[in-house]
């Protein structure tokens, strides 16, 4: 893995931001950042399967029959997921309380499976743990953002509307507008660099 | 008597007062990316419903019959994902043969619907509140129907979103999910409604 394929990798939970600029994996994304410690442990919990799921499948990437790759993704999946389940109900028992029906339906995130197809399913096991690494932490700071925000919103103006659902499609829908704006501008910029640069040579 | 007004509430819930999309933000992959067009959100809806419905009366039979017995409850998140997945497989050559015409105007969307939340978070709630075999199909349909009158709304208030200028940072799934978080709020107003 030459240096400048490392830095891709590394820097795709940014550049390819499973949240906001994928648009992947919304249903836990909106419906558990109604708070900043759902949002984190849920993340992780997406992380933690994420990286391990990216592990298997590319370490046993050559013995999996093309035919059934996806049955088989989903089975490994699957069986991290329960394994994540089974932890936290048996030693964060209130946290299971909260995003336990979640916790689940991480067995459907796309993000995990897209990773599997796109990225696991075809490289070598260091490149996907990193790759693993970098979209799981990409995620998870975004759904963290996102609670962080709609708790601080909920807590300047009362409860029943960012702490529901309706708060988090807005609240989602106008961060993602002023990060395109913000790429947008930083497009903008570098163009107008480059072109200065040229101007002068 | 008491069932049947238990079966209207688990409807009305179902399709307004709990919607699947709009209430408990369950199945947004779909609902944001197949609502631009009406008539694929017609045909991705009814799919999604026939599957959510029998995904969640197999996975009703195949728990209280067979992983409950022998207590294997555990097992479930693996054993409902081969079901959903192996029924939505069953229904993609099934269409094949029958109707080709509704297989090539869904095909895509067919395989996306096994990691649709809302199929696999229907059965985890089905089994969780211990519903008997009739609640659970009804369950089912009622939220099926919610998912479907949902894509619906989108795809025809987007639609007409196609004509209008909007500021160029809100293009696509910003403009998409305000918009959805509006739709939210309306159906928060059927939060009142309640049989029991």
């Amino acid at each position: 893995m030459t240096k400048e394929e490392f830095k891709k990798t590394a820097l795709g939970g940014v550049v390819n931001n499973p949240v906001f600029v994928l648009v992947l994996g919304m249903c836990p994304t909106i419906a558990k950042s109604d708070n900043i410690i759902n949002a984190v442990s849920l993340g992780l919990c997406t992380a933690f399967v994420l990286i391990f799921s990216n592990v298997i499948i590319s370490a046993l990437r050559k013995l999996i029959p093309d035919k059934v790759h996806l049955p088989a993704y989903i089975i490994i999946i699957a069986s991290l997921v329960t394994f994540v389940q089974m932890f936290v109900s048996s030693f964060l028992p209130e946290l299971n309380d909260s995003i336990g029906a979640f916790i689940s339906l991480i067995t459907v995130n796309c993000i995990i499976l897209g990773r599997a197809e796109a990225f696991a399913g075809k490289n070598k096991v260091l490149p996907s743990l990193i790759d693993g690494v970098s979209m799981g932490l990409g995620f998870v700071a975004s759904i963290t953002l996102l609670g962080a925000v709609r708790q601080l919103l909920t807590m300047s103006f009362g409860s029943g509307f960012f702490d529901k659902t309706m708060g988090g499609f807005i609240v989602l829908g106008l961060m993602m507008a002023v990060f395109n704006a913000i790429f947008a501008a930083a497009k903008k910029h570098a163009a107008k660099k480059t072109a200065l640069i040229e101007r002068r040579a | 008597m008491d069932y049947f007004v238990g079966i209207i509430s688990i409807v009305i819930s179902g399709i307004l007062t709990n919607n699947i999309v709009l209430n408990q933000s369950i199945g947004i992959c779909p609902f944001l990316g197949v609502s631009k067009k009406t008539q694929s959100a017609v045909g991705m809806g009814l799919a999604v419903t026939f599957v959510i419905t029998v995904a969640s009366c197999v996975c009703w039979a195949l728990y209280t019959f067979v992983l409950d017995p022998l207590s294997i409850g555990y097992l479930s998140t693996i054993v409902f994902i081969l079901v959903i997945a192996s029924l939505v497989q069953m229904l993609d050559i099934v269409l094949k043969k029958l109707s080709p015409a509704l297989y090539g105007s869904l095909g895509v969307y067919l395989a996306l619907i096994t990691t649709n939340c809302a199929v696999l978070g229907t059965a985890n709630s089905v089994i969780s509140q211990g519903l008997d075999f009739f609640q659970t199909l009804m369950t089912g349909v009622s939220i099926g129907i919610g998912f479907t009158l949902a894509l619906i709304l989108m795809a025809g208030i987007r639609e007409k979103q196609e004509l209008y200028d909007v500021p160029r940072p809100f293009v696509g799934f910003p403009l998409a999910l305000i918009t959805a978080g509006i739709m939210a709020m309306a159906f928060y107003g059927f939060a009142g409604l309640s049989f029991t």
